[in-house]
């Protein structure tokens, strides 16, 4: 039998055509026709979302379109919510060689890993000065690797103590003075409260134990730039045994909270929020709008200090979070890139990005700002900027990716953790890296 | 179904080996590559390529990110993986959730089967029907099912409460166990697969000739006796391919408990731990070296098949 074409399958042939067409031009090159360089933005998702009138990125994106005059049209795509998704959306484009890949927000947690792989365009030497001046220094610690710039500070995050003033005046706990994690528990079990902190089988928890172990004066990583074979871990040590020991009290005394195990940045910060268990928290400044916006009626009551102490008598080192921002190697226009880079983080827009969002900024200028000393009141904003100055990045290794996953899986369930934790944790990590371990 | 044909002729040519080729035959054999040959060198292409190169991969400790750190190192890769436990720990997971669904997929495929074959009248509506959980998403279905178990959203718990008069505990968190999790992920599969495993053997009922059940039934046979000494032998073969593809698709679940439970409670199949290894974690040696020995274990479970309970996959037909 002669087959005809059917009209279905002529319908069908069309349809593929249009949509393997409608493919190759969303490939399609980064320049328009008109002669302007588009520059395409991985953004993480912020309080601004894809509205470019609500103080995010993305309306950093359109401004610094308009400040370019037509050199360059910065145009933005939302990476997904979760770090790890975006890890793995970026690190697929990176290694693929997508030209563009022109600018990225990284979280610092797998920004060296990704300039360890050589997936960055390098710093024009010339913009190095502008890119580090007035910045905290953890942002600047966050955006070296090996000594170099490797991408341009955009916001600095830290945690800071959050308390309740009657709380703590109940537990006879003075908090003008710098206080430790012992005095936290006792203060938190004789007030019958909770102190919340992040444990849950997630980077979170990551943050936490690396700020106890740089509190008491021990690194997680002693040699960060070394390879996989060569790296020496601090775990298995006295500042290890210290965060061990800080951690299995808050978790065994019942301070952290009953599902301490699974409790993340919003647990933590319900648990401050609940009626009888409201004390302590450790958590990122963005605390203070969501308990303003969520019209808590002890605001005045409310206090904020430095993160506290994990030994007596040694200086904090408060957690460090952020963006930076970074420019692809296989980016076709490099140089505008960092242009674009140099206007995404000036003054003006950090003020803008930190009063919206609430991130705030890496620059210490922007921190006596009046709009956003009154948008972070009482001095916060100068806590703010002296827990960044202080603050201690997570190791800055291209392996730690593998490390944080290895260490909160040693570490989970916190009410589990003990003295031998740090050193049986300081074995499967290097097991993993060197491939004699599964992940 | 033309291939079936050929093939079930060509079978009994093979045979005789030595047989001497007419014109014809040599000349439909010459067509027959012609026809066929392009797409045969497409495949190898696409397929051993890809597999030869994840062999040689998974010889290595390589990190996508770490270049430089690229280093041969044999075996070590499998010594690794087939001494860890969190690969036997995968292994049973994946293998609980296989056996599990096959043994309920082919007791309500087969009621179905069954029921499809007697009924004439709305016969294709009720075929289509019966495929529409087969046509949703997996994704799609895997979220309706983890949506319906917990606690905040879903509806099995009231449903559990309400039959036990109370007894159910109404905050049952169906996803905070192991067991329990890995039994709505298997519902979720058998209620999603059953009906591709009914349509495969109502393939194979219909190839039964009646006029012998008819026979039987003369002869005094009960139901039950028609069912195992006549209609299940006649059909053994559809039935073996049946479990056979149920089988092995099985084995590489991911979907359903990467959306349910994303590993957590040690409900990781074997698959989520290739994922996890080679796009995760980048470390393509590893991860390679996991994907190869998921590629033997298909090999192993489906030589038992074909060997053991001699299945022949070229013809349903005798």
């Amino acid at each position: 039998m002669q087959r005809r074409k059917s009209p279905r399958s002529v319908a069908g042939a069309a349809v593929l055509a249009l949509v393997a067409s409608g493919a190759l031009a969303a490939c399609g090159g980064s320049s328009s026709a008109a002669g302007t360089p588009t520059l395409t933005w991985y953004i993480n998702p912020d309080g601004g979302g894809s509205d470019p009138t609500k103080g995010g990125q993305a309306q950093i994106a359109l401004e610094c379109t308009k400040a370019a005059q037509g050199r360059y049209r910065i145009n933005f795509q939302q990476l997904p919510n979760s770090a790890s998704d975006q890890r793995t959306q970026l690190l697929r484009r990176l290694a693929a060689g997508d030209s563009n890949m022109d600018l990225m927000s990284v979280d610092p947690a797998f920004n060296t890993e990704f300039a360890a792989a050589g997936y960055y365009a390098p710093v024009p030497q010339k913009m190095v000065k502008q890119f580090t001046q007035d910045r905290v220094q953890s942002s600047i610690d966050a955006s070296k690797y090996k000594g170099k710039l490797i991408s341009v500070p955009f916001w600095a995050n830290t945690q800071v103590l959050w308390y309740r003033k009657s709380v703590a005046k109940q537990a006879g706990l003075d908090m003008t003075k710098p206080v430790t994690w012992d005095q936290l528990i006792a203060a938190a079990q004789k007030s019958k409260t909770d102190i919340g902190v992040q444990a849950a089988l997630y980077e979170g928890y990551s943050v936490w134990i690396n700020a106890l172990i740089e509190g008491a004066g021990g690194h997680i990583v002693k040699n960060p730039n070394a390879t996989y074979e060569s790296i020496q871990l601090g775990l298995d040590s006295a500042a290890g045994k210290a965060a061990a020991a800080v951690i299995a009290k808050v978790a065994k005394t019942g301070t952290g909270g009953p599902a301490v195990g699974s409790s993340q940045e919003t647990q933590s910060l319900n648990l401050f929020q609940g009626k009888k268990t409201s004390g302590f928290l450790v958590n990122w400044p963005y605390v203070y709008a969501a308990l303003k916006s969520a019209k808590v009626p002890w605001l005045d009551d409310v206090g904020w200090t430095m993160y506290p102490r994990t030994v007596d008598g040694k200086p904090s080192t408060p957690p460090f979070g952020g963006i930076e921002i970074a420019v692809g190697k296989d980016s076709n226009h490099p140089d505008l890139a960092y242009d674009a880079a140099s206007c995404i983080t000036n003054e003006e827009h950090q003020v803008l990005y930190m009063v919206s969002t609430g991130n705030p900024a890496s620059r210490k200028q922007a921190f006596s700002d009046p709009k956003v000393t009154k948008a972070f009141p009482g001095g916060l904003a100068a806590l703010i900027r002296d827990s960044l100055d202080k603050a201690a990045t997570r190791p800055l290794s291209p392996y730690w990716g593998d490390m944080s996953t290895a260490l909160q899986q040693r570490f989970s369930p916190p009410d589990a953790v003990g003295p031998n934790t740090p050193a049986a944790a300081q074995k499967f990590i290097l097991d993993v890296l060197n491939g004699k371990a599964l992940l | 179904m033309t291939s079936v044909v050929e093939n079930a002729k060509e079978t009994p040519a093979r045979k005789k080996p030595k047989a001497v080729l007419s014109d014809r035959a040599r000349s439909e054999r010459a067509l027959g590559w012609r026809l066929a040959g392009p797409a045969f060198f497409v495949m190898l292409f696409v397929t051993l390529w890809p597999i030869g190169d994840a062999i040689w991969l998974s010889l290595f400790n390589y990190r996508l990110t770490d270049p430089a750190g690229r280093k041969f190192v044999w075996f070590q890769n499998y010594v690794t993986a087939l001494s860890d436990p969190l690969f036997w720990q995968t292994f049973v997971t994946t293998f609980a959730i296989v056996i599990f669904t096959l043994i309920f997929e082919l007791i309500f495929g087969f009621a179905i089967a069954l029921v499809m074959n007697k009924i004439v009248v709305p016969r294709k509506t009720l075929r289509t029907i019966v495929l529409i959980p087969y046509a949703i998403i997996t994704v799609v279905s895997a979220f309706s099912w983890r949506y319906a178990a917990e606690i905040d959203t879903g509806f099995f718990n009231h449903w559990l409460n309400w039959i036990t008069v109370g007894g159910f505990p109404l905050d049952y968190n169906w996803f905070g166990g192991r067991w329990s999790s890995l039994f709505i992920i298997s519902m979720s599969e058998i209620w999603k697969t059953t009906p591709f495993m009914s349509l495969l053997l109502l393939a194979g009922l219909a190839q039964v000739d009646s006029s012998m059940e008819e026979a039987a039934q003369v002869d005094g046979a009960t139901w039950w006796q028609r069912l195992y000494k006549v209609v299940l032998p006649n059909m053994k073969a559809a039935l073996m391919v049946a479990v056979l593809f149920r089988t092995l698709d099985a084995i590489r679940i991911y979907d359903n408990p990467y959306v349910m439970t994303g590993g957590a409670n040690e409900t990781m199949s074997l698959s989520m731990l290739v994922s996890n290894e080679t796009i995760t974690r980048v470390e393509i040696g590893m991860g390679s070296a996991l994907s190869v020995i998921l590629f033997i274990i298909v090999l192993i479970v489906a030589a038992i098949f074909v060997r053991g309970f001699k299945v022949d996959l070229t013809g349903g037909n005798k």
